[in-house]
């Protein structure tokens, strides 16, 4: 930067620049790039070549992918796969929270119930935590609150209660928690213990530093690695066939291929459904990591100061 | 409300501070009157930022009782036993004090501003619109008019300083700690926040303050302690402790230091 002349108001000519000092700016040439220009024409053959095996290759079947892929059984499980993507993230989410808070806290016994939980649900896998949740209302017929060993309060039949979907949100959430919880954990390790002294003093609460202090600034840290998850979420949905859930996208575009013995446009279908979502969730990603980097990235807000 | 005037702002009696073996605090008595300021010297690990923080109970005390405006922090004594006090009580005990830190501490996610309404929307329940008014009155006060929009990361160090020195001022404390303010801070800068807090002391707050600038503390300290060791060797007016040659070696020895 150069200081400005009050006289400077108008263009300066190339190279020069006016003010208290005349100053001549170097005349500078930009390497050449030459590695750059080759790097770049043997990608474009690579994309041309591999652009051309896709499209005039018989063996994909395109025109059964543009049969299908707006197809309503497609879209039916596009809605689902994302539903079920939110709901259990929007189950993990707080849930991890919880666990986090539990886990830092000084009461041993809610130490203890945290770290079992993650115990349980990080070190079983998933495809047998998906089954045992499909299983859930044959296992435990019914649900109910009720006196040790005397009578019944309130209870309900488990069929009513945890249904396919349910069961495939349940099962997923709580897998996902487990590691959700280690992510939250780093991202609250990483603050500095004067945040949490200068909150103390001035007499905020415990539940008012956690949530106006430490959430806000853990955020930053934690979105980037959360939102990977939601994406493999978006992916581990397929993996509902095991509650069974039927519904999903891979579910059904892997039906209709049975049905046509052609798995190769349909599986194109399931990654170009997969490939669309993912670039939405990216997007929403880069909002979430600019508005948690306030402070940080040095982002001028346009409003005012609140 | 304890508001008889002979009442001392704090009051530390036999106060000692254990970390596991490490003996930090090793029986301090001390007292400051209101309106005073009472400033501590020493050499690193003295154990003069261990009695601050011990003040408003960032630190538990292993032993001892320090009162404020008269009542026990920390504790309900009965019968000679010491009942934990609730969260939420510290949490109220600690309003009657401010703390400024060596690296201000401010929160990173919020602008000036949002930093000195914080603690009086959160805390104290004020209206938004009446706790900004105060705050940006507070930030005229030490120098920051216009600056309230900023990012503390977009303010040099001696301004987020005196950010940190507004933010404490807004929940308007009896007593106001300071740990070492200007330590952290590049040379140049250091006169900008001593000019604040020396303003702060001449408008008759309550001080205690941790420093190494021993030119300042002559200048504004109505007492002065010389700590070493965990426990305070001098105390007394300024010019008393900082020209006695005669009395112990430690002062005269540590001020040949800082003051070559």
């Amino acid at each position: 930067m150069s200081e400005q002349g009050p006289a400077s108001t108008a263009t300066h000519p190339p190279g020069v620049v006016d003010g208290p000092i005349r100053v001549v700016r170097n005349d500078v040439v930009p390497p050449r790039y030459i590695g750059r220009w080759i790097t770049t024409l043997v990608l474009l053959l690579v994309a041309v070549q591999a652009a051309h095996g896709l499209i005039g290759n018989v063996h994909f079947h395109w025109a059964v992918f543009a049969e299908h892929v707006f197809s309503p059984q497609v879209l039916r499980g596009v809605w689902w796969t994302l539903l079920l993507t939110v709901a259990a993230m929007a189950l993990a989410v707080p849930l991890a929270m919880v666990l986090v808070v539990m886990g830092e806290s000084r009461n041993p016994l809610l130490k203890a119930v945290a770290l079992g939980f993650f115990n349980v649900s990080a070190t079983t896998e998933i495809y047998t935590q998906l089954v045992f949740w499909g299983l859930f209302a044959l296992l435990f017929p019914r649900l109910s609150i009720s006196i040790p060993f005397g009578p019944e309060l309130i209870g309900v039949d488990s069929r009513l209660l945890v249904t396919p979907a349910v069961a495939a949100v349940v099962g997923l959430g709580f897998n996902e928690s487990a590691y959700l919880t280690e992510i939250f954990r780093a991202g609250f390790r990483a603050i500095d213990r004067g945040q949490t002294e200068a909150a103390q003093a001035l007499g905020m609460s415990a539940r008012k530093i956690w949530l106006r202090i430490l959430l806000p600034q853990a955020m930053r840290t934690i979105i980037p690695p959360t939102s990977n998850e939601t994406i493999g979420m978006l992916k581990m949905t397929s993996l509902v066939l095991a509650v069974p859930f039927t519904l999903d996208l891979m579910f059904a575009t892997s039906a209709i291929a049975n049905r046509l013995f052609l798995p190769v446009p349909l599986l194109m279908v399931a990654a170009a459904w997969y490939l669309f979502i993912t670039s939405v969730l990216m997007v929403g990603q880069y909002f979430l990591e600019r508005h948690y980097g306030r402070g940080h990235d040095l982002i001028v807000s346009k409003g005012g100061p609140m | 409300m304890h508001g008889m005037a002979n009442v001392p702002a704090v009051e530390m009696r036999d106060v000692h501070k254990f970390y596991s073996d490490f003996h930090a605090l090793r029986g301090v008595n001390l007292t400051i009157s209101k309106g005073d300021v009472c400033v501590a010297i020493g050499p690193s690990g003295s154990g003069k930022s261990t009695l601050l923080r011990c003040i408003n109970q960032l630190e538990v005390i292993s032993a001892g009782r320090i009162f404020l405006d008269g009542e026990l922090q920390g504790y309900r004594e009965v019968d000679g036993r010491f009942h934990t006090l609730s969260p939420s009580r510290v949490a109220n005990q600690r309003r009657r004090t401010g703390m400024v830190f060596q690296r201000f501490n401010l929160f990173p996610h919020m602008t000036a501003l949002e930093n000195v309404v914080e603690g009086p929307i959160q805390v104290k329940g004020v209206p938004r619109s009446e706790a900004r008014e105060r705050a940006l009155a507070l930030l005229e006060r030490v120098g920051l008019h216009g600056l309230g929009s900023r990012y503390p990361n977009q303010l040099s160090g001696g301004q987020q300083q005196r950010v940190a020195i507004a933010r404490t001022l807004a929940m308007e404390p009896q007593v106001m700690l300071f740990d070492e303010p200007t330590s952290a801070l590049d040379p140049e800068l250091v006169g900008e926040v001593l000019d604040v807090i020396k303003d702060l002391a001449q408008s008759g707050m309550t001080m205690m303050l941790v420093t190494h600038e021993i030119g300042f503390a002559r200048e504004v300290a109505d007492d002065l302690v010389f700590m070493d060791h965990g426990l305070i060797v001098e105390g007394g007016k300024p010019q008393d402790v900082l020209n006695s040659p005669a009395r112990g070696a430690k002062p005269g020895a540590f001020l040949s230091k800082v003051l070559a």
